[in-house]
């Protein structure tokens, strides 16, 4: 039978490869000197050996294929609860030296005499955020409107792919970008023209602008993408009722697409909060909360890049951070809850 | 002219400022670092690790900050392609109840939004829990896996979403079962949504400083082995930035122009891709 002498053929390929792989994972093991090739190519012989022997049948592939894609998504679910216990457990240690209210509302950050107020740190990233924000979410929905609804073919062509294409580009970038050009530009104009005199240049206004830009392409790109799923014929009615094109836009489009604005304003939001990089490299970090927006400061997640050198010579430091980091990942946990409960509600209500 | 179409007029100049505005930034940012970064490119720093004395002025080149990002990025881009591609076959109507998936995907989603840093923050968790050594290949390799499992697989995920559901009963009515019909018609059909995701999971990682400032060190050999420490792109910027020396500095953005290069290249490469393999699926 040609189906036997297949098989037969296939075993004795097993079979090789199987020896290969045994002999890799001693030249790992011996020339190399790596123990987890060794063991990983040994773990994929003793699985080609087991194949050998056993008759894999169809009815088996698809049993096995399963059971391990089943064991894979519980592994990561497993994974995101494991991220809560970890960050809890490595936080403990400052818990147990300090009460949470304390750390929350004192307002002094000095690791080297024990001192981890959070609170002046909290502020910044709220306002931080806040600001970007206000910068982001105007200019980009109004772009968005622009790129579905009013650009000519040839420009959204053009122009939705190259957002796209920033969207990817490294957080450290744009950093490096608002270090060159930003800073020089609010040290020597903007901040003066607020009677802002004595700045650096660093501070919270700058860390807000570049996250804005930052953003930018995130909700550009989810806005667009919502605005042009929203039926022809809807907008069409619209129009034919004498509505000129922005009050179609502001009472037809922006209700039918409301949830899925607010999803990118979700997005965009959890981009800016959590940016370590780009801010530490200009908000100035001193951990305090500045008179003028001009002013350095200093957010949750640029503390965690801007202390993590002097981990090893403060070992109770090292769970202030763990503590910090627990703080974003509870943070972002709320607003992503709150915006699936949001959305699951206007999903019903702007159903069309 | 009425109130109406004064109202019309007025918006669309907005719309006009803030698409210059949105375009003028993002040029921005790519000419300055272009223009800044280029000129000092040379075949010798490119090719060439960093001396002892690099961030101080010393001669050598970034080589092994390239090598390492690539020896960070590649394998956390396999490893956590595996693993997102079993979870987004398996989130599919056949193995798993919408209610149950629907969980997963909040899971994911939230795993999405959480920053890099925290991910960074918990391998040092970890490693500290156990007390091994606090910098090393294995642990960046291990983060950024973290980090790119949400995206790779919501974005595969939502390209299986996309498979005919006429597709997969043909495949069922010949006699395939489960996992046949995921690995040979699904897997097939959402070949340009795994392509883009698994891209954009690159380059997300390759891209990434904050887990990996936490997690890898810095070194200006190759490595030799997994628990070396290693130099990379984004921190390695990171560190000539922070130095005082203005010619040190101005590295900075040699290492930024190729580390953009990279992630445009990554991102051509995606839409190249996933239009040849779109060619291959059933409408």
């Amino acid at each position: 039978m040609p189906t036997e002498k297949i098989n037969k053929v296939i075993k004795h390929k097993l079979l090789i490869v199987g020896i290969l792989s045994l002999i890799l994972s001693f030249i790992c093991l011996f020339v190399f000197n790596i123990f987890f090739l060794f063991a990983l190519f040994l773990i994929v012989f003793i699985i080609l050996l087991v194949c050998n022997f056993i008759k894999v049948t169809r009815k088996l592939y698809d049993t096995l294929g399963t059971r391990l894609m089943l064991f894979v998504t519980v592994f990561v679910i497993f994974l995101f609860f494991l991220l809560l216990i970890i960050l809890m457990g490595g936080s403990l240690d400052i818990l147990r030296e300090e009460s949470i209210s304390k750390i929350v509302l004192s307002s002094t950050w000095k690791p080297f005499s024990g001192e981890f107020g959070l609170f002046a740190v909290i502020m910044d990233t709220l306002i931080v955020t806040a600001i970007s924000m206000l910068i982001a979410i105007p200019i980009s929905v109004l772009s968005a409107i622009y790129i579905a609804e009013y650009a000519p073919k040839k420009f959204r062509n053009v122009v939705r792919p190259f957002i796209d294409v920033l969207a990817g580009v490294p957080s450290v970038v744009f950093g490096l970008c608002a270090l060159l050009v930003l800073v020089p530009i609010v040290r020597d104009t903007v901040a003066p023209f607020f009677g802002y005199n004595i700045g650096s240049g660093f501070g919270i206004f700058t860390a807000s602008l570049i996250l804005s830009i930052m953003v930018f392409p995130i909700i550009i790109s989810l806005c667009v993408e919502s605005f042009s799923s929203v039926p022809t014929s809807l907008k069409e009615a619209s129009l034919s009722l004498g509505a000129t094109k922005w009050e179609t836009v502001k009472k037809v489009i922006f209700r039918a697409s409301g949830p899925g604005v607010l999803s990118a304003i979700f997005l965009g939001f959890g981009r800016a909060f959590g940016e370590t990089i780009a801010v530490s490299m200009v908000i100035g970090n001193q951990e305090m909360i500045p008179k003028s927006i001009f002013g350095p400061g200093q957010t949750l997640a640029s503390l965690i890049a801007s202390n993590y050198n002097d981990v090893s010579s403060i070992p109770i430091l090292a769970s202030a951070l763990i503590f910090v980091a627990l703080m974003l990942f509870v943070v972002v946990l709320i607003f992503n809850l709150l915006g699936f409960l949001v959305l699951r509600r206007a999903s019903k209500r702007w159903n069309y | 002219m009425n109130r109406r179409n004064l109202e019309e007029k007025i918006f669309l100049g907005l719309m006009l400022a803030s698409v210059l505005i949105v375009m003028g930034s993002l040029i921005l940012v790519v000419a300055v670092i272009s223009i800044n970064g280029a000129p000092s490119l040379s075949i010798e720093i490119l090719t060439q690790t960093s001396e002892g004395n690099f961030y101080l002025g010393g001669g050598g080149g970034f080589l092994n900050a390239i090598v390492g990002s690539l020896l960070l990025s590649l394998p956390a881009t396999g490893l956590a392609f595996l693993i997102s591609m079993a979870i987004a076959l398996y989130l599919q109507k056949d193995f798993l109840k919408p209610r149950t998936s629907n969980f997963i995907r909040l899971c994911l989603d939230i795993l999405w939004g959480v920053p890099s840093v925290v991910y960074g923050v918990f391998c040092l968790a970890i490693v500290m829990a156990l007390g091994m050594t606090r910098q090393s290949l294995i642990l960046g390799i291990i983060a950024l896996t973290l980090l790119e499992i949400p995206i790779i697989t919501r974005s595969i995920d939502e390209s299986i979403k996309m498979v005919p559901i006429g597709l997969k009963e043909s495949a069922y009515s010949l006699g395939s079962t489960k996992f046949e019909m995921s690995m040979k018609v699904v897997r097939k059909q959402a070949m340009p949504g795994i392509i883009a995701g698994v891209l954009l999971g690159f380059g997300r990682g390759i891209g990434d400083a904050a887990s990996i400032l936490l997690t890898v060190g810095d070194s200006n050999y190759f490595p030799s082995s997994i628990n070396d420490q290693t130099a990379a792109l984004p921190t390695m910027i990171l560190n000539l930035v922070g130095m005082p020396d203005e010619v040190v500095q101005n590295k900075a953005y040699a290492v930024a122009f190729v580390l953009l290069l990279i992630v445009l290249l990554i991102s051509i490469l995606t839409r190249y891709l996933a239009k040849k393999s779109s060619k291959n699926i059933i409408k």
